[in-house]
């Protein structure tokens, strides 16, 4: 059977890369043709701009060599215009005489950019700014002639200028706009930008309406249109000589061909969320001459998801679709850092947060509208653009971290990274992330030899900030030099994980609303695309089962990853360590003892003291877990769960001379009172007797600080990746007042807390003054809360002694040993040795 | 003539689970059971960092490593693209109900790979 034809017009990123991931998926599944204008195969045209300025080389920027194309089979037509479509007979007819048949048709044919049409446009000298010819027309001019004219002050205007003016051409830049990249910047950083380009040698003519181009030829004939361009002339009758101008005024998608094809075309080719075009099923678009929902996207993420979407249906896989990304800016203009995304202009109902520093050259403006960030733009001084991106994208709340919030992320406590944060200062050597060992050079070297671009597809191949993420905003300034990748993202709601569209809030509301018991019944209802889920969506939905209907939905272990399951932390060699409950801290002769005893017994390499003021053994052997509990005969500690881990207490009035209230003892009520309570994370407490604070309550989930006159209560601090210091909640009398507060809290936590989403997170999303009100204002419901969480907590058992009640699969635990297998069952008719050919 | 040595009935193994096989050299073997039935089996061992893959999480015909969530595939043994690797695959038969692996490769198949070793280092700094 003869394969169906899939013809493809364009030969540029987005098309190529749209190839790429329909091989990846279905790779025999089409005969595929591919058209392209420019004599080059695919390349990243995003670093035109240093080729231009001699910091790459064209053969660096080649996204797919000729080979790739033979090694796909892929009949490559480069240097060939297609001049018409015949959507009847379903033929592509190209400019050098070729017609190939199609079944499926992509339309990639990007943008062009836009020519001024005033007088002399023709003239020679006079080019765009858009592919590899243009670029090599302007390095050809710039090793003749010495003056350039660039028109345009955008993006690409001032690239081509920094380019130029580094092949040492004095450059001017003609400007319509009162500052620069007006669409990108406000006022002030634009003002910014043009001052620090001024100082590198750059010229600027602001406000300037630009007249005509004239000729070499123009003073004897006064007929334009000859020779060589020599002048830019203006409204205001000025000139300014030049042999080189560029117009760089913005890109138009190229719809030509489509027009012709008779396609509907409204600011580009219209597609649907499939990228299907709205007239003929036949045909998709993709990339820069798309228009979907209105926008026609110029970003390389966005034109990859496209890719990603239409490939799938390609493929007919047809579960994909493309919902529209939010977008955000930087200049590839070495040494100059900006960024700007959102409404950062702002307006009459929006508030500004502003930090300037002329002298350094930092200038950052926040918009804020209704506590959540609308708009950021930032001039010399990125590290911390992905993080505001990050927020404006989630629509957080940002009361909570208001004050904080101009400083960035990198000053709420980073580690990992030894406190960098400019990606460009660093050395090859020096390592970006501390989790998982990946340095500079290994990130540029895997951008540049896999052809990466995005956070995610770096985060996959190197593992950089694929960890605890700390080190994600380098990663990104990284991947934007080297490769000239750009933030962008999928607005709003963040999908579960890669088996559903589904965000968690949606997950957690449909098994509420519809009473779903099972797994597998949230997956069918929801319309999950794996028919067992994955990683990281099966705990998740044993967590909201399980949490939502505590007495009916059953917890399944497979849907448990191993620590949960086996009820131990496993260790690098796949041994496991065991961490026994020592109640606020406190020991006896008698269990140390026995621990002792355990050590020898099971002969346990490693036994340590923990942060969290108990003891772990480390190497123990799986087959030995049991055994080893049953001899140590203390509860779990549940050091592996998502659970309450433990209460860190500090000695307190019983013995401290500064103590003021009887902090152990309040650290093992609210250890027994809370036991064995699951939650979407871990969690952990801590009661300090005095303000000195011995027991570090600053940074626990609940910690508590006794006071002369009762206790204070702090919520959803966190000791981690990234320090958070708890909240002051309220003041309480007794320590009676503690526990149904602290229950009342950790009951809406496991009520409404997001799967892995810790307390800080939780309580930045619903804000502290919600929880005020539902615990502090609401005195009925704040006690139905703790009633709830100690019925639920009243018979959960514990999984190291009471093995059926807890679900705890036995099995597990020894090895199978064929041997045995044999000699103990030697009679049951089916285990049998046998034979076969 | 392949020998196949039984192992236990296929419904022992939990579904979506696996078990282990211990021999008398060389690593374990992982008998892994999908959401299908299908019963595969691969040395208890992940090519990235050696972590026992019968204590991972099995979901369509994968199991992701405990260890880095690397994703192995059951079927032939390899980490999912873009990570690099390969466990060595056990040949499975099931019949009436019973899983059986071959006596020749539970003996000899890949007896020479190792687990990565932990616990106190050895040689101390200061030394």
């Amino acid at each position: 059977m003869r394969k169906p034809r899939l013809v493809m017009v364009g030969n540029g990123m987005a098309g190529v890369r749209t190839l790429e991931e329909l091989l990846k998926i279905a790779p025999d599944l089409y005969d595929i043709t591919v058209f392209g204008a420019e004599p080059h195969p695919n390349y990243n045209r995003i670093l035109l701009s240093p080729v231009l300025a001699g910091e790459q080389t064209l053969e660096e920027i080649v996204l797919n060599d000729w080979a790739w194309y033979e090694q796909h089979n892929i009949k490559l037509h480069a240097g060939c215009k297609v001049n018409d479509v015949d959507r009847t007979r379903r033929v592509v007819r190209a400019a050098n005489g070729v017609s190939v048949a199609y079944d499926r048709l992509i339309l990639a044919t990007g943008s062009n950019p836009f020519m001024l049409p005033i007088p002399g446009k023709d003239l020679e000298g006079v080019l765009a700014y858009r592919d590899i010819a243009d670029t090599q027309a302007m390095i050809n001019a710039a090793a003749k002639y010495t003056e350039a004219v660039v028109i345009g002050g955008g993006l690409l205007g001032l690239e081509a200028a920094n380019g130029l003016m580094k092949r040492g051409m004095k450059v001017t830049v003609v400007h319509s706009g009162k500052w620069l990249m007006e669409r990108q910047l406000d006022e002030v950083a634009g003002k910014l930008l043009q001052k620090s380009l001024a100082e590198r040698g750059m010229q600027f003519l602001m406000s300037a309406q630009t007249q005509e181009l004239l000729g070499e030829s123009d003073d004897a004939k006064n007929d334009l249109g000859h020779g060589r361009v020599r002048a830019v002339k203006f409204m205001d009758g000025s000139e300014v000589p030049t042999q080189l101008v560029v117009m760089a005024v913005g890109i138009r998608p190229n719809t030509a061909l489509a027009e012709k094809m008779r396609l509907h075309v409204n600011r580009g080719i219209v597609v649907n969320d499939t990228m299907q075009t709205t007239t003929d099923p036949r045909i998709y678009a993709v990339g820069e001459c798309a228009a979907h929902r209105g926008i026609a996207y110029g970003l390389v993420a966005p034109l990859f998801e496209q890719g990603k979407v239409l490939a799938n249906h390609l493929a007919e896989f047809g579960i994909a679709s493309y919902q529209g990304s939010l977008t955000s800016t930087k200049l590839k203009v070495t040494g100059i850092d900006l960024f700007s995304a959102g409404n950062f202009q702002g307006g009459s109902d929006t508030e500004e947060i502003v930090l300037t520093d002329p002298f350094a050259g930092v200038y950052k403006k926040l918009v804020l509208k209704d506590d959540k960030l609308v708009g950021a733009c930032l001039y010399g001084d990125t590290v911390d653009g992905g993080w505001y991106f990050k927020l404006l994208r989630e629509g957080r709340t940002l009361s909570d971290i208001r004050d904080k919030l101009m400083f960035g992320e990198s000053n709420i406590g980073d580690a990992g990274h030894q406190g960098h944060s400019q990606a460009a200062a660093m050395q090859d050597t020096d390592e970006v992330c501390g989790c998982n060992g990946v340095t500079k050079g290994a990130i540029c070297k895997a951008i540049q030899e896999k052809g990466l671009f995005t956070l995610d597809e770096v985060r996959k191949h190197t593992k950089a900030s694929a960890s605890c993420g700390s080190c994600t905003g380098l990663v990104e300034q990284i991947i934007m030099f080297t490769a000239g990748g750009d933030f962008s993202a999928p607005p709003k709601t963040k999908p579960l994980c890669a088996c559903t569209d589904h965000g968690h809030q949606a997950v957690r509301d449909a098994i509420a609303k519809h009473h779903l018991l099972t797994a597998e019944k949230v997956r069918h209802f929801l319309e999950w695309r794996t028919p067992d889920g994955c990683p990281t969506c099966r705990p998740a939905l044993n967590y909201y089962l399980i949490s939502t209907w505590p007495k009916e939905a059953r917890d399944d272990p497979q849907n448990r990853l191993i620590n949960e399951r086996s009820h131990a932390n496993i260790q690098k060699d796949g041994t496991y360590s065991v961490v026994p409950r020592m109640w606020g801290g406190e020991t006896t002769a008698a269990e140390l003892r026995r621990i002792a005893d355990v050590v020898d017994k099971y002969k346990i390499p490693t036994v340590k003291v923990t942060g969290g003021q108990r003891i772990d053994l480390l190497g123990v052997k799986k087959e030995d877990l049991q055994a080893v509990w049953q001899d140590i005969g203390m509860p779990s500690g549940h050091a592996y769960a998502k659970a309450l881990r433990t209460v860190k207490t500090c000695v307190g009035s019983e013995w401290c001379r500064m103590g003021t209230q009887d902090s152990t003892q309040l650290g093992k009520d609210l250890e027994h009172a809370f036991v064995g309570m699951h939650a979407p994370h871990k969690v952990k407490f801590a009661v300090s007797g005095c303000p000195r604070n011995c027991a570090e309550s600053g940074i626990k989930d609940v910690g508590i600080i006794g006071v002369e006159s009762g206790w204070e209560m702090h919520v959803a601090g966190n000791g981690g990746i990234k320090t958070e210091v708890a909240q002051f909640f309220v003041k309480l009398k007794t320590a009676e007042e503690v526990l149904e507060y602290t229950g009342a809290f950790m009951q809406l936590y496991r009520r409404e807390g997001w799967y892995l989403e810790r307390t800080v997170h939780y309580v930045n999303r619903v804000g502290l003054d919600y929880l005020k009100r539902r615990i502090l204002d609401d005195a009925e419901g704040r006690k139905a809360l703790w009633t709830q969480l100690q019925s639920a907590l009243a018979d959960e058992p514990d999984p190291w002694f009471e093995f059926d009640k807890a679900g705890v699969d036995q099995r597990q635990f020894v090895p199978i040993t064929p041997q045995n297998v044999r000699d103990s069952d030697q009679d049951a008719a089916p285990l049998q040795t046998s034979q076969e050919a | 003539m392949t020998q196949w040595t039984p192992i236990c009935r296929a419904d022992e193994i939990p579904e979506l689970g696996a078990r282990r096989i211990s021999r008398e050299r060389g690593l374990d073997v992982a008998v892994f059971r999908t959401g299908t039935g299908h019963i595969f089996a691969l040395l208890d061992r992940c090519p990235h960092r050696g972590g026992p893959l019968s204590q991972g999480l099995v979901f369509g015909s994968s199991v992701a490593c405990p260890l880095h969530n690397w994703t192995i595939q059951l079927t032939d043994g390899h980490a999912t693209a873009p990570d690099e690797g390969c466990t060595p695959r056990f040949a499975v038969k099931v019949e009436g109900g019973i899983v059986y692996l071959s006596a020749d490769e539970l003996a000899h198949h890949a007896t020479d790979l190792t687990r990565p070793s932990a616990g106190p280092c050895r040689v101390p700094i200061h030394a």
